[in-house]
């Protein structure tokens, strides 16, 4: 067994963690136990699933149109878990599918058209997984900052309406503060890694033997694409979600208060 | 006539804000008072005026004009409005008033911070270090600097204490004199005499006829010498009003 190889038996192990945790909601009477249950067995048998296809798909005896196929599937996905997630934002499938192609496209471009990493399956992959994932949180975030921002700040923004300015004008504070606090998050996260935490892709490299320098290249490539991948939907979701709450005679709409 | 509400109908959603109002407020110096309780619909029909809100159905006109065949941002500048609550933007009064009209002078901004008796000095102070009742008349300042022809007021005085209440009542009064029409929302019937030339009473979104409107005006009477000063300070108290009940359910 190679260093950080997780054999079956690993994995069955590492079920008694599950264990204790269902102890606990159990001892605190936090009635978890079910979903606890339910939501290893879901992550087991889909990442499990998943792990196959992309056995599949990886192999560098496929041709590399799979893995493409793979991230172009990806992204409508995600814009779906974004509507999910955000369903007070209006219009926000469109606009989620088009602010993740917009940034995956570029980063994608930018990854592979420079060279930075090979442009072979086992990289297009796992590199498009993290680019989308990253983005699509920051899809969610963005799109809900703006809709409570013009929520409740309406006063202000019908203050700027009724003074005859336009609602790009209008709009602008207000957008400007939500795609600042959207952008904040990824920056903080960006500031804060390697001393509070080690980010995925370096500690699985590490995991998988590879040497903790080059790992850490990886990562901080990785990082940035997604610090410029975030940028991208950030400004796309914000200014699509923005266009959608003024009507074109310059009417901040009605926005439904939600609790989430 | 300054505007004129034919058969208009404002729904939001499952809510009917106006129900089929037909009115007309006269152009000229004047103060025309929207009078009604909270959820009556009158502050939708003030907003009509300067295109906040669009009537479901029914036509609004400006002088004779339809609000669809006028550009809702010039509408806007001719029209002029103030808010329940002061809406200070970030930076001084200088600052404010300059969003109003990049290209205010310095001349023109002193005008109209003696329009609304505010000390020249104000230019250079923080618009959100005033008081309510400075912060509401910074407002108007801000609102008077784009050269309004007609000035909309949606309560403006229900987060201010009564001294800063006179001061701007005396305000809206003067503007109406030098020849503005002013159209003033209020649920309060003591200040509607105070101030208003005359009055359109709305009751659950419709225009009242003389019968109704004195049964509310009679009710309201009742209600403040039963309430007495107590009363007055409500109606002082912000958090009173639901905004979201009188825009919104009308």
């Amino acid at each position: 067994m190679e260093q950080g190889d997780v054999g079956w038996w690993g994995l069955a192990i590492s079920l008694l963690l599950v264990a204790v945790a269902i102890g606990i909601s159990m001892w605190r009477r936090l009635g978890l136990e079910q979903s606890m249950l339910v939501a290893t067995g879901r992550a087991l048998v889909q990442l499990l699933a998943v792990g196959y296809v992309l056995a599949i798909i990886i192999d560098p005896d496929q041709p590399i149109a799979y893995a493409w196929a793979w991230l172009a599937f990806m992204v409508p996905f995600a814009a779906w878990t974004v509507s999910r997630r955000a369903p007070e934002v209006p219009g926000v499938f469109g606009l989620a599918l088009a602010s993740l192609t917009a940034s995956t496209v570029v980063t994608a471009a930018v990854i592979f058209g420079l060279g930075i990493f090979p442009v072979e399956a086992r990289a297009i992959v796992p590199i498009g997984g993290m680019m989308v994932g990253n983005a699509m949180t920051s899809t969610v975030l963005a799109g809900r900052r703006v809709v409570e921002e013009f929520s409740e700040k309406r006063h202000d923004v019908e203050a700027r309406l009724a003074l005859g300015q336009p609602w790009t004008e209008a709009s602008r504070p207000g957008l400007r503060s939500a795609l600042r606090s959207a952008m904040t998050q990824q920056i903080e996260t960006t500031k804060a890694v390697g001393l509070v935490f080690l980010p995925g892709a370096m500690t699985g490299l590490i995991l998988a033997g590879v040497d903790p320098v080059d790992a850490v290249r990886v990562q901080a490539a990785i990082m940035f694409l997604i610090l410029g991948a975030v940028a991208i939907n950030v400004v796309v979701i914000g200014t699509g979600v923005t266009r959608r709450l003024f009507t074109d005679d310059h009417r901040l709409v009605r926005i439904a208060r939600t609790s989430g | 006539m300054l505007f004129e509400f034919d058969d208009v109908v404002v729904r939001f959603g499952e809510d009917v804000a106006l129900d089929h109002v037909t009115a007309q407020v006269p152009d000229g110096g004047s103060v025309t008072c929207l009078l009604g309780a909270s959820g009556s619909g009158k502050s939708t029909l003030l907003r009509l005026c300067n295109r906040l809100e669009v009537p479901t159905s029914g036509t609004v006109r400006f002088r004779g004009q339809p609000l669809d065949d006028l550009d809702p941002l010039r509408l806007r500048r001719t029209v002029g409005m103030v808010f329940q609550r002061p809406t200070p933007f970030p930076g001084t009064v200088r600052d404010n008033l300059l969003v109003a009209d990049p290209d205010a002078t310095e001349d023109a901004m002193h005008t109209v911070l003696e329009q609304v008796h505010l000390p020249v000095s104000f230019l250079d102070r923080e618009a959100d270090s005033l008081s309510g009742g400075e912060q509401q008349r910074g407002s108007l300042a801000r609102t008077l600097v784009t050269g309004p022809e007609v000035l909309l007021m949606d309560e403006p005085t229900s987060a201010l204490d009564p001294t800063s209440t006179k001061a701007l009542e005396e305000l809206g009064r003067e503007l109406a004199d030098s020849g503005m029409p002013v159209l003033w929302v209020t649920h309060d019937l003591d200040q509607a005499d105070r101030i208003g030339d005359r009055r359109i009473v709305l009751v659950g979104g419709r225009v009242a006829d003389e019968h109704q409107a004195q049964h509310y005006l009679d009710s309201e009477d009742a209600f403040h010498h039963h309430h007495g000063d107590e009363t007055h300070q409500g109606h002082d108290d912000p958090t009173e009003h639901d905004e979201g009940a009188d825009r919104g359910a009308g």
